[in-house]
């Protein structure tokens, strides 16, 4: 009986001291402490969760910041298509990409892979090379494959998640909430492109250098131990705008638009080329093409 | 080992080293082979301590990158109520009215290499063509289609695509060259002359961006696996 009773007064008196302390922390750390999965907030909560992110990069970047949570639009479904007759590998669109989508300087993370391939074995995964470096490009024996996110229809990452972390938007983006994501790396498994990249350290970001219009499923600065990837500029394009290596790539090689409008410049490609997807026999359906303009 | 068994050793190797001599040959070659074999087509890794060991970011190129005129013309363009929204020709600074010296020139039409404007070397399928191919030569502001009629700087896309047709299809339609702004609203376009030296089309080579870094040399931050 004693001993009994001892047991509960001390599991009363441990809820009563761990409830105390819950209470006693601040609102944010509360909600970060009972966080639930970014697709099943509702938007009361999106919105209170969004002030607090906002809230956190002002006081970590030192200037206003917007965090946005902005939904998929409306009958739209992203496509992009890459001309390889035009890339020359200069990598212009890598260190775009890097200034938009806010990625670590160093440890260094290229959500764009760059590979180089001789002409004459055509697009061999195996003999690539990305660490390229010679005076001028392109050169006359090679060609040049930027891969990043496919963004497939059929992604292998999100069916391995074993947490639900990534998932397709309805516009087709996948997406990954770095709030919900463990770090066990299955979906860079699982990715045939080598789209995914993992934050093995703390992620660095000149407070200068970061790019304030952020979405929260896109560019907003990772934490360590988070996988990252392309999101196609997900805080551009449901702005309407292109996304960042479309405007930066040089030579007019990147297209970017809706597949569900004929008259969009991605579905004239599709009609009036001959695209290809990567590795199609995985079935993994791309929405990422490419094609040879000449 | 026996002392004694020493005296016999020298004539023993003797005999065995010639008939290895052929054999470490062989041993050799394969060495060699194989060793070619594994760096055929691989490039080196950079010694330690190389520029192209060190992470480089957008901010190391800000020729590059400080500008950002995406939008910039997009709404001068839809303005001046264009057929296709364009921002103007890249005209050199002070040249433009090519009238302001050609009104009191006389004019030669014989084809010729002309040096009068020395930053020009046309190489451009300059065996057939030349200036007054596409500059008219009673007009200096206007350029000339081959059915002689005159148009504007600022649709010089009509004369490209006389000769490049299904580039000047692909452009039209956005295949072709850069356009910029909104996938799904206002664009801005360019026009050929924007990347295209109409003298001298062709790309020239650059200089890329440097490689990703090689995983060695990834920033070592102090983490579990520190060694």
């Amino acid at each position: 009986m004693n001993s009994d009773r001892s047991r509960r007064d001390f599991l009363v008196g441990a809820t009563a001291a761990a409830a105390g302390m819950l209470a006693a922390c601040s609102p944010a750390a509360r909600e970060r402490f009972f966080r639930r999965h970014f697709q099943e907030l509702t938007p009361s909560e999106i919105d209170a969760r969004m002030r607090r992110l906002k809230e956190d990069y002002d006081r970590q970047l030192g200037r206003p910041t917007t965090v946005s949570a902005r939904a998929a639009l409306p009958n739209t479904v992203y496509g992009y298509a890459l001309d390889l007759s035009r890339c020359i590998g200069c990598r212009t669109c890598v260190y775009a990409c890097v200034k938009e989508n806010n990625q670590s300087r160093d440890p260094q993370i290229h959500w764009i892979r760059v590979l180089e391939m001789k002409k004459e074995k055509g697009i061999d995964f195996e003999g690539a090379n990305p660490y390229y470096d010679p005076a001028t490009v392109p050169d006359p024996d090679h060609f040049y494959l930027p891969v990043a996110c496919q963004q497939c229809r059929n992604p292998p990452c999100v069916s391995v998640c074993p947490v639900g972390a990534t998932w397709q938007e309805p516009d087709g983006i996948v997406a990954i909430d770095y709030d919900w994501c463990i770090g066990c790396r299955c979906c860079m498994a699982a990715c045939p492109y080598g789209a995914r990249h993992f934050n093995w350290g703390e992620p660095s970001l000149p407070a200068k250098e970061a790019n304030t219009n952020m979405h929260v499923l896109g560019n907003r600065p990772r934490p360590r131990g988070v996988v990252e990837k392309c999101t196609f500029c997900v805080q551009r394009v449901r702005e309407g705008r292109y996304p960042a290596c479309v405007e930066a790539c040089p030579v007019g090689a990147r297209k970017f638009g809706n597949l569900l409008d004929r008259e969009s410049e991605i579905s004239k490609i599709l009609r009036e080329k001959r695209v290809f997807v990567l590795k199609a026999e995985l079935k993994t359906e791309p929405k990422f093409y490419y094609f040879y303009s000449l | 080992m026996e002392p004694g068994d020493r005296s016999e050793e020298p004539a023993v190797s003797l005999s065995q080293s010639k008939a290895l001599v052929p054999l470490l040959l062989l041993f050799g070659l394969g060495v060699l082979g194989i060793l070619a074999t594994l760096l055929d087509g691989h490039s080196f890794v950079p010694p330690e301590g190389a520029a192209a060991n060190r992470a480089y970011g957008p901010a190391d190129f800000p020729e590059v990158f400080d500008k950002d005129d995406a939008l910039t013309g997009l709404e001068e363009a839809r303005a001046a109520g264009l057929a296709i929204p364009v921002p103007g020709p890249p005209l050199t600074e002070g040249l433009y009215p090519c009238s302001a010296c050609h009104a009191d020139m006389p004019t030669n039409p014989v084809r010729r290499v002309v040096d009068a404007h020395g930053d020009i070397v046309l190489h451009h399928d300059e065996e057939n063509r030349w200036c007054l191919d596409c500059h008219d030569a009673k007009n200096r502001d206007r350029l000339r289609l081959a059915s002689g009629a005159l148009i504007e700087f600022t649709e010089s896309y009509k004369l490209c695509g006389q000769c490049h047709g299904t580039q000047y299809r692909d452009w039209k339609s956005g295949i072709h060259g850069k356009r910029t702004g909104y996938w799904n609203g206002a664009k801005r376009y360019l026009l050929c002359v924007h990347c295209h030296s109409p003298h001298s089309p062709a790309f020239k080579a650059m200089k890329p961006l440097p490689p990703p870094l090689r995983p060695q040399y990834l920033a070592d931050q102090g983490g579990s696996h520190e060694q």
